[in-house]
């Protein structure tokens, strides 16, 4: 019993400490950001890797996304012959909600999980101190950079994934299904918001990346410098990614919808 | 690893296509208009009952939307709906003697205005007031008066 109790204080301090390290890290890592003005091919390097590596998968997903929100709606609305305002629906949900999220679990598992691979070897193989000892901070240096690729990447990942998804819901609603061009574009344009929901979405997505790549750059930094701890931090930081994404998504969800 | 101009014309694509994406979104999806706002002219109609009427509903006439809904209130004194509607400046010959009635568009469609021009050879114009109106059908209350008018008959 005794050690029951044991256990538990003991992860619970583990888990405080553990936020607190990242805390920290989060700040060293936002004070690094102003080193990158006077060096900006850091950042493009890794605008590269995080983000226009993952442009393919996250298109793809977007169009089949949005052809199959496109079929989907059609059969649910025309049983209410409602099928003018698929275009209301697909751009509602990709705009508010899918685009964010699944751009962002995408994101995670493409990108995330790069990153703490890469920067949980670089801490294996003793690159980290290495830099430490010609005096660069690796913060500055290694983390900085990559942080502020990933929060600029997300928001237009997202936008991507959600115009391509909207394009693959007119291909099949309009293609194949034969619901009016017109009517799927005008209803769109009627109910959609440019406050209400597009300028959620991207706020959405940019904390969406905030998060993710905060994760991802932490759970590298913080790994147990053998291939069995990086291995384990590259499966915490999908995991983490994904509840934190979701778990956000009900909060901002819950606080910019409410009221209407 | 790639070139470095390689790598640098691959991240301006990928920026650019996701600006484009949020442009795409902005201007086609919702059809944002705030710096290309119409230029047009506000009138005033008075509804008995405005029914599922909201700001930003459309206004129109013989099925073209000429206008859009800008503001709803209560008046306390009347119990009446105040609509402001904002007609685009281009249509600024209809009749001051023209008939506003709220419509629904299908059945389970969204409400608008709709105005009918009358013969008055004077104009809409800003502020202007439209005197004749017909306020939204209430469902419930026209299936309300079926139901008793049928029993009525009955006895």
């Amino acid at each position: 019993m005794l050690e029951l109790i044991q256990t538990l204080g003991k992860s619970t301090r583990a888990g405080f400490t553990k936020l607190g390290r990242g805390t920290y890290f989060l700040l060293q890592t936002l004070t690094g950001i102003l080193e990158i003005v006077p060096r900006p091919r850091l950042l493009l390097n890794q605008m590269y890797s995080v983000g226009v590596l993952s442009c393919l998968i996250i298109s793809i997903s977007g169009l089949f996304v949005g052809m199959v929100l496109g079929l989907q709606g059609f059969y649910i609305l025309s049983d209410f012959g409602a099928e003018e305002t698929l275009g209301v629906m697909v751009a509602a949900s990709l705009v508010r909600e899918l685009g964010p999220v699944v751009s962002a679990l995408l994101f995670a598992g493409r990108a995330g999980s790069a990153l703490t691979a890469e920067i949980g070897l670089m801490k294996a193989t003793e690159q980290l101190s290495g830099m430490e000892m010609m005096a660069v901070d690796p913060i500055k240096r290694i983390i900085s950079p990559r942080f502020l690729a990933g929060v600029i990447s997300m928001p237009l990942l997202a936008a991507l994934f959600s115009a391509i998804g909207i394009l693959g819901g007119q291909i099949v609603g309009c293609g194949l299904l034969g619901v009016d061009d017109g009517s799927y574009w005008s209803q769109m344009q009627s109910k959609i918001d440019f406050f209400d929901d597009i300028i959620n979405g991207v706020i959405k997505s940019f904390v969406f990346g905030f998060v993710t790549t905060w994760i991802a750059l932490f759970e590298g930094y913080d790994t147990i410098p053998t291939s069995e701890g990086v291995s384990r931090a590259t499966t915490r930081t999908v995991v983490n990614s994904a509840f934190s994404i979701l778990g956000l998504d009900f909060i901002l969800t819950a606080l910019m919808f409410g009221d209407d | 690893m790639l070139h470095s101009s390689t790598q640098d014309t691959l991240v301006g694509l990928f920026v650019a296509a996701g600006i484009a994406g949020l442009f795409f979104l902005a201007l086609q999806v919702c059809n944002l208009n705030y710096f290309t706002e119409q230029k047009g002219y506000t009138v005033t109609a008075r509804f008995e009952n405005s029914g599922g009427l909201k700001v930003k509903s459309p206004v129109s006439a013989a099925g073209v939307k000429i206008g859009q809904i800008s503001d709803i209130s209560f008046d306390p004194k009347t119990f009446e709906s105040v609509v402001k509607m904002r007609i685009y400046s281009q249509y600024n010959s209809i009749p001051d003697d023209a008939t506003a009635s709220v419509f629904t568009a299908g059945l389970l469609g969204e409400q608008y205005v709709s105005l009918e021009p009358g013969g008055s050879s004077d104009y809409l114009k800003e502020g202007s007031n439209i005197e004749i109106t017909q306020s939204a059908i209430i469902l419930e209350k026209a299936i309300g008066q079926f139901l008793f008018k049928s029993a009525e008959e009955k006895k």
